[in-house]
């Protein structure tokens, strides 16, 4: 039981971090995405939208060549801050955000793409500085529409299991999910840990989903 | 020189091309510029705002140099502290009146709180009749006391001039009567230079101390309408 708990609460923490790095990354590709006129601006769209339709034990497999011991990134990554990422909870936090990424930057993307320019003018003619705008108009304004990406980013994150697997492996209160404690349990035919983790996984999910309706008011804010 | 404005701008959408060409120079604090749609009556407020950049030219207003061409000064619209209202007012509908008319005072980052006090602010709430829905929202406002927000919003950092584009034309006519004759008043007390443009001759009447017909562009009759204009009222 207490195994259930401690899996419960990694899940939440991988999740949460993925959301957090998600919510900052996604903001910002979404409004440079929207907003700057770059060549390959396509190009990035596209290699950034690909976790949503790649199988994520292939994105796994590129995280383990990227992030191992053996490629440059990880040889530096260990050499110079003795950071590993493999078979670790952050190296789960990075699975999960990636295969999640998708679903916060492409609705920020279209809502910032959604935002009305004029207000940008009439906050510059009143002398605001382009950063104050960012926070004080655009964000504001594109905020419902984002906020609902990441609400769904929180779940997927919180549901990963083939990219977090090929990363992180199932180590036992280091790196086994919740996810991946349900088909532990399974393959292992202990059917009543396995019906305990699906009904906590179940109620972790309608909580979300009812966050999600309390986080996102209906409050009129149309002109 | 109130105004010295001569400025060029073109702009190509496909094939077609817009050539602006608007000189003016005049003492007038009650400029008002009459035109069709599509004339370029808002392309040279928004050079004035800063919010485009002519080609080439200059803007002067009050003496203050905002944009100059050849010696390459092209001041930020943040800068220019002119005060602009936009046609449909542009009212950040994630504020509250409070916070739509204190924005400009605010700087930094953080929009102002919902309840935040300033002696400015609760000034022009007062003089526009707007401290009792302070609270609500632009969506929750009537046209006339939506432009009133605007217009308490643009004073509210005493600018150097007001710039009021069509500021009548999405009021209903009885309205627009009431809110032409309040501005009308406004605008003499505070002794505030503004140019209005606009399609609509009764505002020429009301405001024009000098009107300028803009055609396609370029700017076709000077200080001599003033006349006119201003006998006909």
């Amino acid at each position: 039981m207490d195994a259930a708990w401690t899996a419960l609460l990694l899940s939440l923490k991988v999740a949460g971090w993925a959301t957090v790095i998600n919510l900052v990354l996604g903001i910002a590709v979404g409004y440079a995405l929207a907003r700057l006129r770059f060549p390959g601006r396509d190009l990035l769209d596209t290699l950034l939208t690909l976790p949503m339709v790649m199988p994520p034990t292939v994105l796994g497999y590129y995280l383990l060549v990227l992030m191992g011991r053996r490629s440059w990134l990880g040889a530096w990554l260990y050499d110079n801050f003795g950071i590993n990422m493999i078979f670790t909870w952050q190296g789960a936090v990075i699975a999960a955000a990636i295969v999640a990424f998708p679903l916060v930057f492409k609705p920020a993307r279209a809502a910032f793409e959604a935002g009305d320019g004029q207000l940008e003018q009439a906050a510059r003619v009143l002398g605001i500085g382009e950063i104050g705008i960012f926070f004080r108009v655009t964000l504001p304004l594109a905020w419902r529409g984002i906020l609902a990406g990441v609400l769904l980013a929180f779940a997927r994150a919180l549901g990963e299991f083939g990219a977090t697997l090929m990363v992180a492996g199932s180590i036992p209160g280091k790196t086994q999910t919740l996810s991946i404690a349900v088909y532990e349990a399974v393959q292992a035919g202990q059917d009543g840990v396995a019906n305990t983790l699906v009904l906590i996984t179940s109620a972790v999910c309608i909580v979300v989903l009812l966050a999600a309706g309390r986080l996102a008011p209906g409050r009129i804010v149309n002109r | 020189m109130q105004f010295d404005i001569d400025i060029r701008k073109t702009l190509r959408s496909g094939q077609r091309s817009f050539h602006l060409n608007a000189q003016l120079r005049s003492d007038s604090s009650r400029i008002v510029i009459i035109g069709p749609s599509g004339s370029g009556k808002s392309l040279t407020l928004k050079a004035v705002a800063g919010l485009i950049e002519p080609d080439s030219g200059h803007i002067r207003v009050g003496g203050n140099t905002l944009f100059d061409a050849r010696s390459g000064i092209d001041l930020a619209a943040q800068a220019r502290n002119v005060a602009y209202l936009f046609q449909d007012y542009a009212l950040f509908p994630h504020l509250n009146v409070r916070q739509n008319v204190g924005f400009g005072l605010a700087r930094g980052w953080f929009n102002p709180r919902n309840s935040a006090s300033h002696a400015a602010v609760d000034y022009w709430l007062d003089a526009f009749h707007l401290a009792a829905v302070a609270h609500q929202f632009p969506c929750e406002l009537s046209g006339g006391q939506r432009q009133r927000v605007a217009l308490a919003r643009a004073l509210v950092s005493r600018p150097q001039a007001l710039l009021l584009d069509e500021p009548f034309a999405a009021l209903d006519p009885a309205l627009r009567v009431i809110m032409r004759s309040e501005l009308d008043a406004l605008q003499r007390r505070l002794q505030v230079p503004m140019i209005l443009i606009t399609h609509d001759p009764e505002d020429a009447r009301v405001f024009g101390d000098q009107v300028l017909q803009l055609r396609e562009g370029a700017i076709e009759i000077g200080a001599v309408a003033l006349e006119t204009a201003a006998l006909a009222a």
